[in-house]
């Protein structure tokens, strides 16, 4: 369920908060998630491109947990200039990050990529969706997963 | 003039207030209000689900009249590739286009013809361009709309070519002017619509300032007024100039048929749609080239001015195109790649999103409004039962922010608040004043403290 919070940062600028549970491979709630968090980032009315952008990392984040770990939560936060999109999970953690962010390569089990996911796409993805991406991670124990992207300047003004 | 227009529009002596259509629209742009169905404009996209989903018959398509006609010195029928659909094997296509000519126009000329330049453009484009992948076909004016108002992010996929229609009524209006000497604007084009979406697409374009096609006529009443002509003239040579796979445009399929180019993808029906746009969305389909979407099940043979039944339409389709399996390219090589050169066969104006889904105009009061609706939506049933006249709860719970509707108008809600109120009634009830006989013991509601304090008066 989504769970939404008022906090205010320190310049005062509101932030909606936007949090999931995602369960570990149950591939048929898979992608509600990051679906509802778009109708939401629609409803406040961000920039196109950067909804554009956000439907491919909050994809990719969901599935990565969805895939890899055992539970996780993703989360949105909101703000007139940023959005920030956190993915945390407990999971088997990555071994080698460097090698994680590499196109095509993937850990993801046989039978999941038969189902035509994990083809070691998300991560770079990710990368290239988002204006930052820090990953913190601890093999055995979880990942988590901060990926920003920048609001341009009168972004939604200019497309009413 | 009105901001929107649109051709789908609403009987209000036929309209139950029923909750068929609010249900079946894919952009939630139907709501029940004082007993009948209401359209907010900015959102319908004309793709007529709800013709189909009333049961009443009370949602139909504006359409022009064959009156139009008398506008014009010469007119010229542009029937859709589907209308050879409505026809049985035992005719053929020339006979069809001939029917046509006895109702009263001086021309004829095929959309499906057109279509094979469409093809050929986008084929040339698929090589030899630059693009964001896939490249969305601009086809379906109800899937360009769709796109517009649910997935504006995705509008600089749709390519940027001319639909059939279009086309259509350029190259028919090119070759009457040369055969008759008559200006452009004295030649009427008028087109034998299978939908909606393609009267708002000629009334109010979106990627051209103003359509080249003067009318749109019903198929269903083209067909009734045409078929009873099918054997009036002898079959007229070059009348039917369109090679098969244009007519194969009619149905799902056909278009990346002949396309026939690149990776394709074809998706029918307005809510199949849907889920493939938001694939695109995902990222997920990039190694795609071309997508055909059309909004009605089946292409355009489904469509809700479309008298025969869809399935059959498509064998009716398959069987005229056999017939004509054999039929060169209504254009040369050479015509074709000078179709593709000029500007005609292009859009003349990027096509604007039109973002319906925001709450508000300022970022920061839309943010509140999304915690205000969160919280309305956590307190309703999630039923989805539509009673309100809100499509789904979080729907009312929009609305509800948006100052169109109360908490109340749930009935589950407004059951809730009676009970409460009721609870509250008796309560008061209850109270007796004190210069009156209390109520007798059975009566109290489990009340000890009660008993003792009726003990404590009488003792006093």
């Amino acid at each position: 369920m989504a769970d939404t919070t008022d906090d205010r940062t320190s310049d005062v600028k509101p932030v909606l908060t936007l949090s999931f549970d995602i369960q570990g491979r149950d591939f048929k709630a898979s992608g509600e998630a990051s679906h509802r968090i778009k109708r939401t980032l629609e409803q406040v009315g961000l920039d196109w491109s950067v909804i554009r952008r956000a439907a491919v990392v909050l994809y990719e984040a969901e599935m990565n947990i969805v895939i890899h770990a055992t539970r996780g939560v993703l989360k949105a936060e909101i703000s007139p200039s940023r959005l920030t999109i956190v993915a945390e999970d407990e999971g088997p953690g990555i071994p080698d990050i460097e090698l994680a962010m590499q196109e095509g390569y993937s850990t993801a089990p046989e039978e999941i990529k038969l189902m035509g996911f994990g083809a070691g796409m998300g991560l770079p993805n990710i990368k290239e969706h988002a204006d930052s991406l820090e990953i913190e991670t601890e093999v055995g124990k979880g990942t988590r997963l901060v990926a920003v992207i920048d609001v341009p300047e009168g972004g939604a003004e200019s497309q009413a | 003039m009105a901001r929107y227009f649109h051709s789908v529009t609403l009987d209000r002596e036929k309209c139950k207030g029923c909750t068929n259509c609010i249900k079946r629209c894919p952009t939630e742009a139907i709501r029940v209000r004082d007993g009948k169905a209401r359209i907010f404009e900015e959102r319908c996209i004309d793709c007529g689900e709800c013709i189909r989903a009333c049961p009443n018959h009370a949602k139909s398509a504006l359409t022009d009249t064959l009156e139009r006609l008398g506008d014009f010195e010469y007119t010229i029928a542009l029937p859709a590739p589907s209308y050879f659909g409505q026809f049985r094997r035992t005719t053929t296509p020339e006979a069809v286009l001939g029917a046509l000519l006895a109702v009263g126009f001086d021309d004829v000329f095929e959309v499906a013809a057109a279509a094979s330049v469409v093809s050929y453009v986008v084929r040339t484009y698929i090589k030899e361009r630059e693009y964001a992948r896939p490249l969305i076909s601009s086809a379906c004016p109800a899937v360009v709309r769709l796109i517009q108002v649910r997935f504006p992010s995705l509008l600089d996929h749709i390519i940027p070519v001319e639909s059939p229609m279009e086309a259509a009524a350029v190259l028919a209006k090119r070759r009457a002017a040369a055969k008759t000497g008559l200006p452009l604007s004295k030649i009427g084009a008028f087109f034998i619509s299978p939908c909606a979406a393609k009267v708002t697409a000629v009334k109010q374009p979106v990627g051209r300032h103003r359509s080249s096609v003067d009318g749109v006529l019903s198929m269903s009443e083209m067909y009734g007024l045409a078929v009873r002509h099918l054997k009036d003239r002898p079959p007229e040579r070059g009348l039917q100039i369109s090679a098969a796979s244009g007519i194969r445009w009619g149905r799902s399929g056909g278009e990346n048929a002949e396309v026939g180019t690149g990776e394709r993808l074809a998706v029918d029906g307005i809510h199949n749609v849907i889920t493939v746009l938001t694939e695109v969305e995902k990222g997920r389909l990039s190694d795609v080239d071309y997508l055909e979407a059309q909004a009605c099940v089946g292409g355009c043979i489904g469509g809700p001015l479309v008298p025969e039944n869809p399935y059959v339409a498509r064998a009716n389709i398959k069987a005229m195109a056999d017939m004509v399996a054999d039929k060169p390219f209504p254009f040369t090589e050479e015509e074709f790649r000078s179709f593709y050169e000029s500007d005609f066969m292009f859009l003349e104006k990027v096509i604007e999103p039109r973002p319906v889904m925001q709450l508000d105009d300022d970022v920061a009061k839309a943010m509140m409004k999304v915690q205000q609706m969160e919280k309305t939506l956590a307190e309703l049933p999630n039923l989805d039962c539509g009673s309100c006249g809100s499509p789904t709860c979080r729907a009312l719970a929009e609305d509800i922010v948006r100052g169109l509707a109360y908490e109340t108008d749930c009935v589950f809600k407004l059951r809730e608040r009676v009970r409460d109120l009721a609870a509250e009634m008796k309560e008061l009830a209850e109270k007796v004043p004190p210069s009156m006989e209390q109520p007798s013991q059975n009566d109290e509601p489990g009340g000890s403290s009660a008993d003792i304090a009726a003990e404590g008066a009488g003792g006093a």
